[in-house]
């Protein structure tokens, strides 16, 4: 198969787009001081119920809006648990991940590889036939798009407006917001249901665009992984967690060209080759930090990033 | 509205708070005016810091009445506190140390423009003779910085009510200074300021009315001019024993010793520090905050190593064993943050003790409680066996990590060993320490406290920017070259004609 780098390109932002929109959502919420580590679950979740009803209604925008609404009900629940009932957001949150799978699995069944809508692609006039980057910015689904607008659009609230500051704030030293008047529970919850909406329409990324249809398995199991990874190694920053995201599509597309190269090798090895080659790569980055010399660290100063000091701690009001 | 100066800003009636069955304020009535400082005082325990919470909403009242500007007003939340123009300065800075000082200044601010923001803080700033940079990490700032910058904030906030707890606890004396003396404009300008402190010195320069807490209850009120016997002996009941200047006395063998260390480590490093300390020796590390006491006591106690030199310490009445592998038994450190540092803040009393001593393989939950109840009881702690150690108050934690000091310890490091102690406790604890340190140990102490370090160490070195600019025992130096080098200037620059 021949491919050329176009396609290679406008392949690595689609495949990327819902990972994308998944971990900036997990990036807000966790700037915040939450961390949802329903995210597997809540994608496959987001998945069922956008296929469901976008099928259910012939509606695909009906689709994305439910797939939105089913995680920012997951969010409310490890919202209310965790922030409110102050019980551990990670116990909480694991929970969540499985209940979350099976139940899509399970609501799921009577729409299983049955036919159903897709997103098309939506090319923007003459600027889609521009050589390269054409195909790979301007020949894609809705989705896409708004994962390319995701990423200027959550640096710019979280560093530029004051609702971000609020909520870096929050997930600093949520007792010395309170102390100026701020609610930071209140603070918290926005954060983790504005998260798992977007978590919600990435899962209904996938089975409504790139990977159509939904079935055991969908094919979008153990993203939610990836996309916590990439939160943590991208240092709670939008850009550089946007960035991990088209590494891990560069490696999802590449294996499946790798495919073509050794026909014998059994299909689940390429399936399976990105998460562990997403791992390693992620390792040696994060490795390197701990690097000593000027140079290196000067270098390396592009993959630094701290987590919000008050990070998954619930915090109790007085 | 606006209150006039000499009105009452606040009026408590009858303020109760229990908690439990503990009544912290037992009837608490006072009158506060605007266009005044007014000081609160009292020891550890006499319910300060608990009439400060109900006044800035962090906690509610069992009972009582209170007004503000006339109007009887309901406190339950910070956010109805800041409504009313009531803001605190916090003894810890209640603030965000990752964020940019600009940023800190703009969470929960007046308005949205960092622009304008920005222009607003740096002339603030001007006015009141600080010099806060909006870009700078407020984690680089050091305390009296932060404190600044928070108080620029609320004055931004159109606070008309500023509580201070504290203030001066491990600020530099220069700023200490600028702090009164926008403390003092404010007043002035019509402001309500609200002073709780422990230092009689400061509430005497800058109160105009003090009002003496002990045990829940209002037990003196004065205005100035102030009768300091009055005063403490409202404060303590009877009056502390006079502060006992330590004798020097004959110093042994070496017990620490320093050659030529250098380190990156804090805000301002060590640089080529070689001493020695002795037995019989009670040192004070005076300077500004930040100037290399933390590194150096760090150091000295085995927690970090230097990037270079060399660091002896005690060793079966030898000092020629290189630092690491250090014997904790012989050498301790108290950190300044002792619930950070110090205490594991989970544990209780009893499982403190337990890890400190010899504990058995198998541990019952009765195992050293007699053991803890003895302890308590020699070492004044208000607690049970079972209090975790963040359930004590900050005298009762000091006391707590006081009484695991090993009866072998030959070397006693100390960082603000007295912060958030009255004039009692401190009293007691420096004679624990000396029953502790015998006549072969050594005591090494941090303090932002000068007269505290004359009138307990037999020897100073003062710090600034990570080298020690005098060392000299405390009977041959006075105050004035101390303060000198703590600004920075040698006692061989002041023979020097100005420049």
């Amino acid at each position: 198969m021949d491919v050329s780098p176009a396609d290679l390109l406008a392949g690595v932002t689609a495949t990327a787009a819902p990972l994308l929109l998944a971990s900036l959502g997990e990036t807000v919420t966790e700037k915040a001081g939450v961390i949802n580590l329903s995210l597997d679950g809540t994608i496959l979740l987001g998945a069922m119920t956008g296929f469901a009803v976008a099928a259910t209604s012939g509606s695909l925008a009906a689709g994305f809006l439910a797939a939105a609404a089913a995680g920012t009900a997951v969010a409310a629940v490890l919202s209310l648990i965790g922030t409110w009932l102050g019980q551990s957001q990670v116990a909480v949150g694991f929970t969540l991940t499985l209940l979350c799978r099976d139940l899509a699995y399970f609501l799921g069944t009577p729409h299983a590889r049955q036919p159903g809508p897709q997103l098309l692609a939506s090319p923007v006039p003459l600027l889609s036939d521009l050589p390269l980057l054409g195909p790979a910015l301007f020949n894609q689904s809705l989705p896409v798009y708004l994962s390319f607008a995701a990423i200027p659009a959550t640096w710019y609230f979280i560093y530029r407006t004051r609702p971000g500051l609020i909520l870096r704030a929050v997930g600093e030293n949520p007792a010395a917001c309170w102390a100026r008047g701020i609610r930071p529970r209140l603070v918290q919850t926005a954060a983790t249901l504005a998260g798992g909406a977007l978590v919600g329409l990435a899962g209904a990324g996938y089975s409504l665009a790139l990977k159509p249809g939904w079935g055991r398995p969908q094919g979008c199991e153990g993203i939610g992984w990836i996309a916590l990874a990439l939160v943590i190694f991208g240092g709670w920053h939008p850009v550089r967690v946007a960035l991990g995201a088209y590494l891990f599509g560069f490696l999802q597309i590449s294996t499946i060209l790798l495919q073509d190269l050794f026909p014998s090798l059994p299909t689940q090895v390429f399936q399976v080759a990105p998460f562990p080659i997403m791992i390693f790569t992620l390792i040696l980055i994060h490795a390197g930090r701990n690097a000593r010399g000027r140079k290196q660290r000067l270098l390396l100063r592009l993959f630094r990033g701290r987590p919000p000091a008050a990070l998954g701690r619930t915090y109790r009001q007085a | 509205m606006e209150t006039l100066p000499g009105n009452d800003m606040i009026g408590l009636e009858e303020i109760h708070k229990r908690f439990g069955r503990v009544e912290a304020l037992a009837g608490v009535s006072m009158r506060i005016r605007a266009g005044s400082v007014h000081g609160i005082v009292g020891e550890n325990g006499a319910g300060k810091s608990t009439l400060m919470k109900i006044l800035t909403g962090f906690i509610s009242r069992t009972s009582g009445t209170i007004r503000f500007a006339g109007r009887e007003v309901d406190l339950r939340t910070p956010r109805d506190a800041d409504r009313l123009g009531i803001g605190m300065l916090y003894q810890e800075p209640l603030d965000f140390p990752r964020l940019s000082v600009l940023d800190n200044f703009m969470v929960a601010a007046a308005g949205h423009d960092p622009g304008r923001l920005r222009q607003q803080l740096l002339e603030l700033s001007d006015r009141f003779g600080f010099s806060l940079d909006p870009d700078s990490a407020v984690e680089r700032l050091t305390v009296g910085e932060r404190q600044q910058l928070e108080l620029l904030r609320l004055i931004h906030r159109r606070c008309r009510v500023l509580i201070l707890d504290e203030p001066t606890t491990g600020i530099s004396q220069e700023q200490q200074e600028i702090l009164f003396a926008a403390l003092r404009a404010l007043r002035d300008r019509g402001r309500a300021i609200i002073l709780v402190s422990h230092k009689l010195a400061e509430v005497r320069s800058l109160c105009d009315r003090v009002t003496v807490l002990r045990q829940g209850r209002v037990v003196a009120d004065q205005e100035q001019p102030l009768d300091e016997d009055r005063l403490l002996q409202a404060m303590f009941g009877s009056l502390p024993g006079g502060q006992r200047t330590v004798a020097s006395r004959e110093t042994g063998r070496p017990i620490l010793a320093m050659d030529r260390v250098f380190s990156g480590a804090g805000r301002s490093g060590l640089h080529d520090v070689s001493v020695s300390v002795a037995e019989n020796e009670v040192v004070g590390l005076a300077g500004l905050d930040g100037s290399g006491q933390a590194v150096f006591l760090r150091i000295a106690g085995g927690l970090l190593q230097p990037d270079s030199g060399s660091v002896r310490l005690p060793d079966r009445g030898r000092a020629d064993r290189p630092a690491k592998g250090r014997d904790c038994r012989q050498t301790v450190f108290l950190p300044a943050d002792r619930l950070g540092e110090g205490l594991v803040p989970g544990l209780s009393i009893r499982e403190h003790l337990l890890l400190a001593g010899d504990a058995p393989f198998f541990l019952a939950p009765t195992t050293g409680r007699t053991q803890a109840e003895k302890t308590i009881a020699t070492c004044n702690i208000i607690g049970s066996p079972s209090t975790p150690a963040d359930g004590l108050s900050g005298g009762n934690q000091q006391r707590l990590l006081l009484s695991l000091i090993p009866d072998r310890a030959r070397l006693i490091l100390l960082e603000n060993p007295t912060r958030g102690l009255d004039v009692r406790s401190a009293s007691w604890m420096w004679q624990f320490l000396h029953r502790r340190m015998g006549d072969d140990g050594a005591i090494i102490f941090a303090s932002p406290d000068l007269e505290e370090i004359m009138a307990r160490a037999t020897r100073i070195m003062v710090f600034f920017n990570g080298r020690i600019l005098l060392d000299a025992p405390t009977d041959r130096t006075d105050l004035q070259t101390v303060s000198r080098a703590i600004t920075g200037r040698t006692p061989e620059d002041a023979r020097l004609p100005a420049a």
